[in-house]
């Protein structure tokens, strides 16, 4: 009973999650600004990494994990850059 | 369905089903507030309904489910807590102020001005207030 409960709420959270996805793919394409898309692909990033993580529950494996904690670390990273350039117009100078 | 589903009592599976809809209804609702508030810095607020409590709550379900699951204590999505925690505000910090100096340099009417500038223009005044005022008293000194 628990185990059905459980099986449905992950297949409607991965599917809330890919519309989450959706809503931020269309910041980063049709966003009006600069920023817009930035701050639409952070959140990219971290959705994408908390579908890796519902992933991971549904196949009881440990692999998922390291996927999402990388998936976070190279977000920060690319978010930080692009802002940097944004402010800018290089990222190292 | 799949099989470690299975495997776990239910309590946990209960407790983590809810979890996992908390979390991503959040992130839900926070991707939507992304695609409907209007101006950019308004849309700044609306993810990290997902990145704070969203995750948290993913992070949870599953150092529960796994602990569980494994019979042991599973603690390592900590590492991810820790990282969104830290550097959420670095990011959104870098780039509403990278997203001001764009709207100031295009000189947006919607964007408060910058302080420092106001403030330097205030010390040049008082500076050329003072400049005349020795004047004044140059120019007294030599009427004597």
């Amino acid at each position: 009973m628990m185990a059905t409960f459980l099986s449905w709420s992950i297949m409607i959270s991965q599917i809330l999650l890919a519309l989450a996805m959706a809503c931020a793919s269309y910041r980063v394409l049709w966003g009006p600004r600069a920023q817009d898309r930035v701050l639409a692909l952070d959140t990219l990033y971290v959705n994408a990494s908390i579908l890796l993580l519902t992933f991971g529950i549904r196949t009881g494996s440990n692999l998922y994990f390291d996927a999402a904690l990388i998936i976070a670390l190279l977000g920060f990273v690319s978010t930080a850059a692009l802002a940097k350039f944004l402010m800018r117009g290089e990222v190292i100078e | 369905m799949s099989i470690p589903v299975l495997n776990v009592p239910g309590w946990a599976a209960g407790v983590t089903a809810v979890l996992l809809l908390l979390g991503s209804g959040l992130a839900f609702t926070g991707c939507l507030g992304l695609l409907r508030l209007s101006r950019f810095y308004d849309r700044m607020h609306a993810p990290t309904l997902g990145t704070t409590l969203g995750i948290g709550s993913v992070l949870i379900a599953s150092m529960l489910f796994f602990s569980v699951l494994q019979a042991r204590p599973v603690l390592h999505e900590i590492l991810i807590a820790i990282l969104m925690v830290v550097t959420t505000p670095i990011t959104l910090t870098l780039l509403a102020r990278a997203a001001l100096y764009r709207d100031r340099s295009e000189d947006d009417p919607d964007v408060p001005p910058m302080i420092g500038k106001q403030r330097m223009h205030s010390l040049q005044e008082g500076e050329v207030f003072v400049q005349e005022e020795e004047q004044d008293r140059g120019q007294a000194l030599l009427d004597e």
